[in-house]
């Protein structure tokens, strides 16, 4: 069973990290989850003063803006998917995640399943 | 296989009524349901099979007479019935079988008991329905529901809403347990102090809303009390070595043990001061005294035990005033450092009254005047407006009663504060 760990950060320091956590501790998690065999995929986003919002109205026609920008106190950082027999052994991997240590938070959505 | 296989020739081939077969489905449908979950993975085929498994004793049973051994037909029923089901519907016995391998995947299938018997899967029931995932709404509504037997429009009225209401929430939680897969399973060792809390707080809930109801006509709702114990019975039996599963269970038996004495016929609440002890349940008191030992031996005290050996002083003494109340204190004094809340410190300045003086109870209690959490938790204004009353200081008395009279909840206990309210302003 696939889940999506959406990786929000809180307090983000001047460098756009997550303040608690560092990159060692990030490449410890990465090396963790892919070597228990359960890494479907993952990425962390660029800096968020880095988005493009695109919307297209009824006539078709297209509206670029630049953000949105950090007006909400949690921030998508990143995220995982990972393949796990079910929701408490992913809690297990979200919780050993250092995005959710401090002011961040890990939400945990399993993937739908359209029996494909 | 043949239904009447199973059937023998027990006794009461004159057919039992359709009460004493609800009683025995009572009984089963948990363990049926806990069984049935783990064998098929799945809550919602469990549920469908366990019904039609009773709609076909209830059928048979009050025509051939319940089979000697109720629990194993009613179980080979509900499987055929899975079975058929699961052949009929190929696509989701494929997403089940799917489902199983993972599920064997994360720890292997308990064996049946030693007596061939199906192991009693309850626990993991009991665990996933209060999964910390869901709702702590869904956690009662689920154990209501799986474990205690309770129809969907039963749990709608211990929760006072709606039946669609109430339907709509266990589709809801189901559908989660479901489809983000909330495992059936009991937690390890490592895990269990953190997540038993959260089961016995559930069974707690349940007890404490019949004991004292929130809202309604009635002061107590001995249903929903008497289900709690049930429920906490199972859990007993189930977690022999878990003190404070043995803590609850005593707590609620020493305070449920009072329920005759608590209200007049007329549903008048009686205090503890005023109850005529000879109406107390005695036997149910001895059972809870023998439990809090338990409780409280073998290792540090938890919360519930702690709070059980303050009902069962309650419970040992004649009256009010040769209550042990040095040693309620005591007890209070412990129960602050495991599970400090502003109740708890109300109940304790209630016990040092008793010790030490109305003075000095009331002068603890006007400490806790700032707590927002007793702004609106009626049992405050009742505690000062008692220990005013004491002292003689009657227009303050009066003045917290009438502030009591705002935030009770129930039809009694706003009678009760009326009738001492009466008696102070007009001297009766």
């Amino acid at each position: 069973m696939k889940y999506l760990l959406l990786i929000n950060s809180g307090a983000v320091d001047d460098n756009g990290g997550a303040a608690e956590c560092t990159v060692a501790d990030w490449q410890a998690y990465d090396e963790e989850v892919r070597g228990a065999g359960i890494w479907v995929s993952g990425e962390s986003l660029a800096d968020l003063v880095t988005a493009t919002t695109v919307r297209v109205g009824p006539d078709g026609a297209r509206t670029v803006t630049d953000g949105p920008f950090a007006e909400t106190r949690e921030v998508l950082g990143g995220f995982y998917v990972i393949d796990v027999p079910d929701l408490d052994v992913a809690l297990d991997w979200a919780a050993r995640c250092p995005g959710a240590r401090g002011s961040g938070s890990v939400v945990v959505r399993p993937i739908a399943d359209f029996g494909g | 296989m043949d239904e009447r296989g199973a059937h023998g020739d027990g006794p009461g081939v004159d057919g039992p009524g359709v009460d004493a077969v609800a009683a025995v489905f009572r009984e089963e449908r948990g363990l049926l349901l806990a069984a049935l979950t783990r064998r098929f993975g799945d809550l919602d085929l469990a549920e469908e099979v366990t019904a039609e498994a009773i709609e076909a004793a209830l059928v048979h049973w009050p025509v051939d007479g319940v089979p000697p051994r109720p629990g194993a037909w009613l179980m080979t029923t509900a499987r055929r019935k899975a079975v058929d089901r699961l052949r009929r519907d190929q696509a989701y016995a494929a997403r089940l079988a799917i489902l199983q391998v993972e599920a064997d995947r994360a720890g292997p299938v308990p064996a049946a008991d030693a007596d061939g018997g199906l192991p009693d899967e309850r626990l993991q029931l009991f665990f996933t329905c209060a999964h910390p995932a869901l709702a702590a709404e869904d956690h009662t509504a689920l154990t209501l529901r799986c474990l205690a037997g309770l129809t969907t429009p039963e749990v709608a009225r211990a929760f006072l809403v709606p039946t669609a209401t109430m339907a709509k929430r266990i589709v809801r939680a189901k559908k989660k347990i479901r489809e983000a897969r909330i495992p059936f399973r009991v937690p390890g060792p490592d895990e269990l102090p953190a997540r038993l809390p959260g089961v016995l707080q559930v069974v707690y809930s349940i007890f404490t809303e019949g004991y004292a109801a929130s809202s309604g006509p009635r002061l107590q709702r001995l249903d929903l009390a008497e289900e709690a114990i049930r429920l906490a019975r199972i859990l007993r039996a189930l977690l022999p070595d878990e003190r404070e599963v043995a803590g609850l269970l005593a707590l609620m038996l020493l305070v449920h043990a009072r329920r005759d004495a608590r209200v007049t016929p007329q549903d008048h609440l009686v205090l503890l001061q005023d109850q005529d002890r000879g109406k107390w349940d005695r036997p149910m008191i001895e059972e809870g005294r023998v439990l809090v030992l338990a409780a409280l031996t073998g290792g540090p005290a938890g919360r519930y035990g702690v709070q059980a050996a303050i009902a069962a002083l309650h419970d040992e003494a004649a009256d009010v005033p040769t209550t042990d109340w040095p040693q309620v204190v005591a007890l209070y004094d412990v129960l602050m450092t495991l599970a400090p809340s502003p109740v708890v410190a109300l109940n304790r300045a209630v016990a040092v009254a008793m010790r030490d003086g109305p003075a000095a109870g009331l002068a603890l209690l006007d400490d806790l005047a700032d707590e927002p959490r007793l702004r609106s938790y009626h049992p405050y204004p009742m505690a000062r407006a008692d220990l005013l009353g004491r002292l003689g200081r009657w227009p303050e008395a009066a003045a917290a009663y009438r502030e009591a009279l705002e935030s009770a909840g129930t039809e009694p206990e706003r009678a009760h504060l009326r009738r001492r309210l009466d008696a102070i302003e007009h001297g009766g």
